[in-house]
């Protein structure tokens, strides 16, 4: 199929519109050529015997009715190949690094089948990333999809950094691949992680997509999903443990919202659309591991709450989809602890399978759920205190109100480079709980407590 | 007749050139996809299509089966696992490996398999719709009855026995039906019942707060609002576990892959509480997880209901967990806006309400055509966006259901588990089940059960002062009534599900339990009465050690010694 037409009778933000052609099929790849010898790419979105409406991923600048429309036959694909490592791409796949275009070893559909749930394996293999608030209190697994819940101008970005240079499976040498998709973040951002890539050697085993604040919104639609299925790709076929960042979701949620505004549909939640939670769920749910291949793909994707507000449809719906949050905290930022997380709103939700005995340590729930409990408390006194004073809490209470300190102080905050082994967290972990009265540790089983309490361990 | 496509936009696709009738199932393009006929409109017919059309083209052919979607019914369904229209994801599996492809079709029951058919009428025995006419040893403790369709009556002419496949014809009718182990019924049409009748038998589930604060009965339905994390899933869980009942048809509706693999893991190892066989011997399980078709999710609760209507029949107590209904709700949603359909709040379509009730309306306790007494019990997750519980689904959902456990994202961030708030959850079954429990728990189970729920009040009004003044600054009664409190949430309310003991809790605990803590209450206020210290009554480390009480393997001997030790630690106090 090398027809070209020049039907187009109407063009609308990123879509166009065209009448008379063969038979298209949904979901087909377009390509458009432009009177300045240029060439576009697009997706059909909708398809009839009597018009075709077609998403440019390059925005619709420059077309005109004479411009023409081949249709492709098939839908939008990725050529992929081992060789892909070390390679920079951008956001549709075409090499930005000035080296030789993929030569593919197969040429996969970006949207991927949805896996099998009979076919998937539950992640429970714990992955050590030397942050006492992750491994800790809401441990991640490999296969699992743990977005970071950031707020602009937090530091989500050096978090992001540091796992991905710490990741790693205890007693497995092995490291991570890495698949870096950048959607909309800026050029200067984009710089950041690519050195901290370089420097650290970490690029030869990375795939980087790169869309940018500058290029063209609509393509932030198919750069995730670009990343995901080399990710897969990696995973499943060269049995490689594939760790993928997507920064920004926000940002790709705006193109998803622009989109929609363009086909002039019915608008969801603050004009997000309907079909969000579907959309986002096709991008998270390609995480996982599958029972008999040896790789997974872990998802540790960035996101940027708007105006901090965990409830806004962004978060909110990627919370419904997602394995949990990892929630930085700009109060915690304020008072100048690093990495800011706040474990509260944070979660795990996979954290049961990856703990315990033989896997972590026969402790490790206990301890952070008493943590969790002495912490929570405690915050909610500082909230007291601060209209009572400190003098009407009983005794009680001042001890737990001193335990939310200590766990900020010694628990959360920890060196850019600190990599904390998982014993080393739970020991922080008992240090600052020995703190508190024992009749207080209602969490933790007396077994746990004779055997690592500071008080009880040596004797 | 042969029809063609006429127009393809995601899920939806616009046909031509065939009648259609509402809901009958069509194949259409050269794969031959699976759709749903959903709109008819002058000679062209709207399809709902149950799985991805992309690179569909207008013109393709498309085959009407005349059918509506339905689901197959017979031995067999126990231990499987579906997607949303009943094909096995199990065969999907060995037809097209880990990623679900398209255009294949996939028997819900297994064709090959032979079962042991027993018969239980003889020729010239008259049978009509829903008596039985034979058994099948379907898992170890469930006898599968073989029914005549609803539909269906004569006169027994011939009745074999022996081992038959599901398809096989096992009972000739005079007028010449021929019956087999298996039947067909669409999904969209409730199964009749003779009649239906009050609730009145309590689900144990093991779980302190529903049983003990919020219970819901045999029958019933229960929605379990909340927001992201706070605890629906593994409320659902727990329930498909620990349940009293004879059967778990699980939903996983527009959910989690992980979710689904997870029990597939975890039921075949763990006990049925009642029988002490594995759990998935039990349980169905239908998976149209949130990367899967739109239009399957929203026939999935449906394929759910249906199977459960079935065992219900067979006179078993039935429980349907839906995780989430809100998805369902958001699949209707994006159909009816591909269909052009005024939206009603929120966008929903307008018949939102009504296809929540008659889903629920499913639910109940029966008296079955075959005169069994059987039920279903329905339990739907709801996802509220923001969990701010004024959105459409859930505020048509309470119109709806008797019982109502809201979940509440602080206490989840606190980890108190289960984060069902004891102030707002409700439970309209508690009055007409208080005899059951005074029969088969305790005669004063329900008198300890309202004091907790008057203390529970009492502390979120104190909760308002302390705020203020802080909580030394309170009369001592007061601060007693803040520390049972204390001890109400923490040793009873909470409960944790992955601890190997406290992850079910017998009735005979849960009173035992609340007893105790109510023993601790009566004899500390009054000791406080009779001049002793408040600090000394908080000091008793009997009261702290009740704390733990709840994940002792031996849980009798564990309390006793507890009790006798807050007996002599009063004694010595002295006082009166
Ligand atoms: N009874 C419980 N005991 C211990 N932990 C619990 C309990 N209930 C919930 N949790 C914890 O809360 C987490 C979130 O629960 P769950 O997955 O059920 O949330 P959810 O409401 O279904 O969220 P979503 O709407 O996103 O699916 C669990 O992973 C677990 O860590
Ligand atoms: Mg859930």
């Amino acid at each position: 199929m090398t027809k070209e037409y020049k039907t187009i009778t109407e063009i609308s933000g990123p879509l166009i519109f065209l009448e008379k052609t063969e038979p298209v099929g949904y979901g087909e790849l377009v390509h458009i050529n432009l009177p300045d010898g240029t060439t576009k790419r697009g997706q059909v979105l909708d398809t009839s015997a009597d018009v075709v409406a077609v998403q440019v991923f390059e925005g619709t600048g420059g077309l005109n009715e004479e411009s023409g429309v081949v249709f492709s036959g098939e839908t939008i694909k990725l050529p992929v190949s081992k060789d892909m490592l070390g390679r920079i791409l951008s956001g549709s796949g075409e090499p930005l690094d000035g080296g030789p275009r993929i030569v593919p070893e197969d040429r996969v559909d970006i949207n991927g089948a949805s896996m099998n749930p009979y076919s998937r394996m539950p992640p429970e293999e714990f992955i050590q990333t030397g942050i006492s608030t992750i491994d800790g209190t809401n441990t991640l697994v490999r296969g699992q999809k743990l977005p970071i819940f950031s707020g602009s101008g937090l530091p989500h970005n050096e978090i992001a950094l540091q796992i991905a240079r710490q990741a790693k499976v205890p007693g497995s040498e092995e490291d991570f691949a890495v698949v870096f998709a950048a959607m909309g973040i800026t050029n200067e951002e984009a710089q950041y992680f690519m050195e901290d890539f370089e420097k650290t050697g970490a690029l030869e085993r990375a795939v980087v997509f790169l869309n940018l604040a500058d290029d063209p919104a609509v393509e932030r639609i198919i750069t995730p999903r670009m990343a995901l299925s080399a990710a897969e790709y990696l995973a499943y076929e060269h049995d490689m443990h594939v760790l993928v960042i997507l920064t920004d979701i926000t940002n790709y949620c705006e193109a998803l919202r622009q989109m929609g505004a363009a086909r002039e549909e019915v608008p969801g939640r603050r004009g997000y659309p309907g079909y969000m939670y579907t959309d986002l769920a096709s991008l998270y749910e390609r995480a996982g591991v599958i029972k008999g291949r040896k790789g997974s793909v872990t998802q540790f994707s960035i996101l940027t709450m708007p105006g901090d507000d965990i409830t806004h449809p962004i978060p909110d719906l990627s919370g419904y989809i997602t394995e949990g949050q990892i929630v930085v905290s700009r109060e915690l930022h304020m008072k100048g602890i690093y990495p800011p997380i706040n474990v509260l709103p944070s979660l795990s939700r996979l954290m049961n399978s990856g703990i315990g005995d033989g896997k972590t340590r026969d402790d490790h729930k206990a301890v952070s759920d008493q943590m969790y409990a002495g912490y929570a408390e405690g915050r909610d006194l500082r909230g007291l205190v601060a209209i009572v004073g400190k003098e009407a809490l009983s005794e009680r209470d001042q001890r737990i109100l001193e335990f939310a300190d200590l766990f900020e102080d010694r628990f959360v905050r920890q060196g850019r480079d600190e990599d904390r082994s998982i014993e080393d967290t739970l020991q922080v972990g008992w240090d600052i709980l020995s703190e508190l009265p024992e009749a207080l540790l209602t969490r933790i089983d007396n077994k746990y407590i004779d055997k690592y309490h500071p008080a009880h361990k040596s004797n | 007749m042969k029809g063609e496509i006429y127009r393809v936009a995601g899920p939806v696709v616009t046909i031509m050139g065939i009648k259609p009738k509402m809901y009958d199932v069509v194949h259409v393009g050269h794969e031959g996809l699976m759709g749903e006929v959903i709109r008819i409109e002058g000679d062209k017919a709207t399809v709902q299509v149950y799985e991805d059309t992309s690179g569909i083209k207008p013109g393709e052919p498309v085959v009407n089966t005349g059918m509506s979607l339905s689901v197959e019914l017979g031995p067999g369904l126990l231990e499987s696992i579906y997607d949303g229209i009943q094909r096995p994801l199990k065969v999907l599996q060995e037809r097209m490996g880990d990623f679900i492809d398209r255009g294949v079709t996939a028997n819900g029951l297994d064709r090959e398999r032979v079962w042991e058919f027993k018969p239980t009428v003889s020729s010239g025995d008259s049978v009509k719709g829903g008596s039985v006419i034979g058994v099948v040893q379907e898992t170890e403790n469930i006898e599968h009855k073989i029914m005549v369709p609803p539909n269906v009556s004569g006169t027994v002419d011939e009745i074999k026995s022996g081992k038959f496949k599901v398809d096989e014809t096992v009972c000739v009718l005079a007028n010449g039906t021929e019956l087999s182990l298996m039947q067909k019924w669409p999904v969209r049409m409730p199964r009749p019942v003779e009649n239906k009748f009050i609730p009145r038998r309590p689900l144990i589930t093991g779980q302190r707060i529903l049983d003990g604060l919020f219970p819901v009965a045999k029958g019933g339905t229960a929605a379990i609002p909340g927001p992201f994390g706070s605890g629906k899933t593994v409320t659902q869980q727990q329930l498909a576990k620990w349940s009293d009942t004879d059967i778990v048809v699980y939903i996983g509706c527009g959910e989690r892959g992980n979710e689904m693999a997870d029990v597939l893991n975890e039921f075949p190892e763990l006990q049925d509480p009642k029988t002490g066989r594995p759990l998935m011997e039990r349980t169905v399980l239908i998976a149209n997880t949130s990367n899967m078709p739109v239009a399957a999710r929203e026939a999935s609760v449906y394929t759910g209901i249906t199977i459960a209507e079935y065992y219900r029949d067979m006179g078993y107590d039935v429980s349907l967990m839906a995780d989430s209904t809100s998805r369902w709700a958001e699949a209707m949603r994006e159909i009816s806006s591909r269909l052009e359909e005024m939206p009603g709040e929120e966008g929903y379509p307008a018949y939102l309400s009504a296809r929540l009730s008659e889903f629920y309306e499913r639910a109940g306790a029966v008296k079955s055509l075959a005169a069994e007494e059987g039920s279903i019990t329905v339990i739907g997750a709801v996802s509220p966006p923001g969990g701010d519980f004024s959105e459409p689904v859930t505020q048509n959902t309470l119109r709806i259901v008797k019982v109502f456990w809201a979940l509440d994202a602080k206490l989840a961030q606190r980890r108190h588990f289960p984060s069902i708030d004891w102030l707002t959850s409700y439970s309209l079954y508690t009055q007409g089940l208080s005899e059951w429990f005074a029969e088969n728990v305790g005669p004063d189970w329900v008198s300890l059960r309202e004091n907790a729920m008057d203390f529970l009040q009492q502390e979120s009004e104190l909760q308002e002062i302390v705020q203020l003044v802080g909580s030394d600054a309170l009369p001592e009664d007061q601060q007693l009534v803040l520390e049972i409190c204390r001890m109400l949430r923490e040793y009873f309310l909470q409960q944790n599900a992955f601890h190997p003991v406290d992850t079910y809790c017998s009735f005979d605990k849960q009173y035992k339990l609340l007893k105790a803590i109510s023993k601790y209450s009566d004899m500390a206020q009054e000791a406080l009465e009779s001049g002793i210290p408040m600090k000394d009554i908080l000091a008793l480390e009997s009261k702290d050690e009740l704390a733990k009480v709840k994940f002792e393997e031996d849980f009798d001997g564990v309390l006793n010694t507890v009790l006798d030790k807050m007996d002599k630690e009063f004694e010595a106090l002295g006082g009166n």
